[in-house]
């Protein structure tokens, strides 16, 4: 018998949510801000389904009742990819070791 | 570009994910991390334009939608302050649910371009992801939003209870429950926008009785709640990059969630549940007799401090308010030409999110390595000359360890007291978030500076 693709996919998400219970613990405490903030950025992948969505109207029709909607999710979504990794990289940036400023 | 190549590329980038996140164990590794994030997300979208191949003029205008979010996105991420960074997660948050409701909305609308089957007839599978994805994305989308005015100050960040709350919120959620699985048997557009528009309703309602201080625990849930509708849709899409995204992200938020339910020595759901602090007050009135206080003034506290050989400094979010980060390091920095030994020590719920104040540390220089966790610092206090309490309260109430009758009893707090002496840095006597009185205030050797924690802090550097 076949197995379902569907199976598939849901070991890949279990499987994953274990991957990030480990790594997720690992993460040291002082940096659990950029932690929200790169997590906040991944997610917005999303953008993935919105480009589909924006794209499926082939003809024509560029707004189309379904495309619409990817187009806005898109604009969500990138502000979110943008301004996620950035902010990140701008707090990352923050943080040193001693010695270096010190006078 | 083939269905398999498409699905691998996917699955890289998903695994490139999993290594920013993992970079994010030490701060030296962090930014590489970040690197792995950006080349993943690069990947992925690549792949999804190759894979649809579509580059008509609608290509142009996702180039063009892409542009106008990323350059808002971009303004944002350098212009905002750091002390502004929780509103800034939680305004996030709300853009990633609400991108998840409209892509579940659009493949609703027109499954043939996601391969799920024609209107009205969705296969079953898909039409459960899609609902659960567009439900926990609008519970995402409202929840942040009103986090994001209680944060910003917009809306007032006391706990707004009425009667018969918890029980509209469960019918609530029974009501999605029975919506989704009636939209199942008839495919209903009807159904599927009531459907999102209760759940838009429930985020508000579950947010709207939560506190200020419990903050940390809400933006943690919110982005575990990200996540689970990025994977709600990614199982939708049959996207692997979504699926193994939204776990991590799911998880990582849970994770946060119990780590700042525990510093509050709080159970999840009595966050969640709400009202903390505006119905337990009971037993902290009754007892309202006055007491000697020592308050002091800049001088004072700077001949402290010139006197002593180690300070350990603990901030709140008292300090963040102030904005007083950078003028408390010039006054670290003044303290160490003279030999003196700080160190900072951090509460796992100080502030308004996790690693708050790490932040704003970092951001005013102070090297990671001379601040601590609760863990690593508290047996040190007792060692210490002096402390220094900067816009923190109830994380440093010994009554958590004594008085068993207090809604804070078994919170893990800072050890404070056992230092030599204590300069308490607050604008007057009113008591935390908690809503009960700090025994440390009447300590023989904690001396109150009444000012505002920046200009206190200021003045206390001219006098050293």
């Amino acid at each position: 018998m076949e197995i379902d693709p569907f199976i598939f996919r849901l070991s890949i998400f279990i499987l994953s949510i274990f991957v990030g219970y480990y790594v997720v613990w690992s993460v040291t405490p002082s940096l659990h801000t950029p932690l929200m903030s790169v997590t906040n950025a991944i997610s917005s992948v999303i953008i993935v389904g919105a480009i589909i969505a924006a794209l499926s109207s082939n003809d024509e029709v560029i707004f189309s009742s379904s495309s619409i909607y990817g187009y806005l999710a898109i604009v969500l979504a990138a502000v979110n990819i943008f301004g996620g990794f950035l902010v990140t990289q701008r707090m990352l940036a923050m943080y040193k070791k001693k010695k270096k400023k010190d006078k | 570009m083939s269905a398999n190549l498409s699905a691998i590329l996917y699955l890289i980038s998903g695994v490139l994910f999993i290594l920013a996140l993992r970079g994010l164990s030490s701060p030296e590794t962090s930014r590489r991390g970040n690197l792995f994030g950006i080349i993943g997300m690069v990947i992925a979208v690549t792949v999804t334009f190759l894979s649809v191949g579509n580059f008509t003029s609608g290509f142009i205008y996702v180039l063009i939608f892409l542009a106008i979010g990323g350059s808002i996105g971009a303004f944002i991420a350098y212009k905002i302050p750091m002390t502004a960074m929780p509103e800034l997660v939680a305004g996030f948050h709300s853009l990633v649910g609400l991108a998840a409701v409209f892509v579940a909305i659009s493949a609703f609308v027109n499954p043939q371009a996601f391969g799920l089957g024609i209107p009205g007839n969705i296969k079953l599978a898909s039409l459960i992801e899609m609902a659960i994805g567009a439900a926990v994305g609008a519970i995402t989308f409202s929840g942040s939003v009103i986090a994001f005015l209680k944060l910003q100050g917009v809306m007032s960040g006391a706990p707004i209870t009425f009667k018969g709350q918890h029980l509209l919120n469960a019918l609530i959620l029974v009501s999605i429950i029975v919506l989704t699985f009636y939209l199942c048997s008839n495919q209903s557009a009807n159904l599927f926008w009531i459907l999102i528009i209760i759940s838009f309703l429930i985020g508000f309602l579950i947010i709207i009785p939560i506190g200020g201080a419990d903050m940390p625990v809400v933006i943690s849930m919110l982005n575990s709640y990200s996540g689970w509708a990025a994977a709600g849709i990614g199982f939708t899409l049959e996207n692997t990059a979504l699926i193994i995204t939204g776990a991590l992200v799911g998880s990582s938020g849970a994770i946060l969630s119990y780590i700042m339910c525990k510093g509050m020595n709080r159970s999840f759901f009595n966050v969640i549940l709400g009202g903390f602090g505006a119905t337990e007050q009971s037993g902290a009135d009754n007892n309202k007799e006055q007491r000697p206080v020592k308050s002091g003034n800049a001088d004072d506290a700077a001949f402290l401090m010139k006197n002593a050989s180690s300070v350990i400094i603990v901030p709140g979010y008292g300090m963040a308010v102030a904005q007083a980060q950078h003028a408390l390091r010039e006054m670290v920095d003044t303290l160490k030409k003279n030999d003196i030994k700080v160190s900072y020590a951090i509460h796992p719920v100080a502030g308004r999110m996790p690693g708050h104040m790490n932040v704003l540390l970092a951001e005013a220089n102070v090297p990671y390595d001379e601040v601590f966790e609760l863990e690593e610092i508290n047996s040190d206090f007792a060692n210490a000359d002096v402390a220094f309490v900067i816009g923190a309260n109830d994380v440093t109430n010994p009554i958590a360890k004594t008085d068993p009758q207090s809604p804070i009893y078994g919170m893990p707090v800072l050890d404070v007291e056992k230092c030599k002496s204590v300069l308490f840095v607050k604008r007057s006597l009113s008591p935390g978030y908690a809503g009960i009185d700090n025994d440390l205030f009447y300590k023989e050797n904690t001396l109150m500076l009444f000012a505002d924690a920046k200009k206190m802090t200021e003045d206390i550097t001219k006098n050293l």
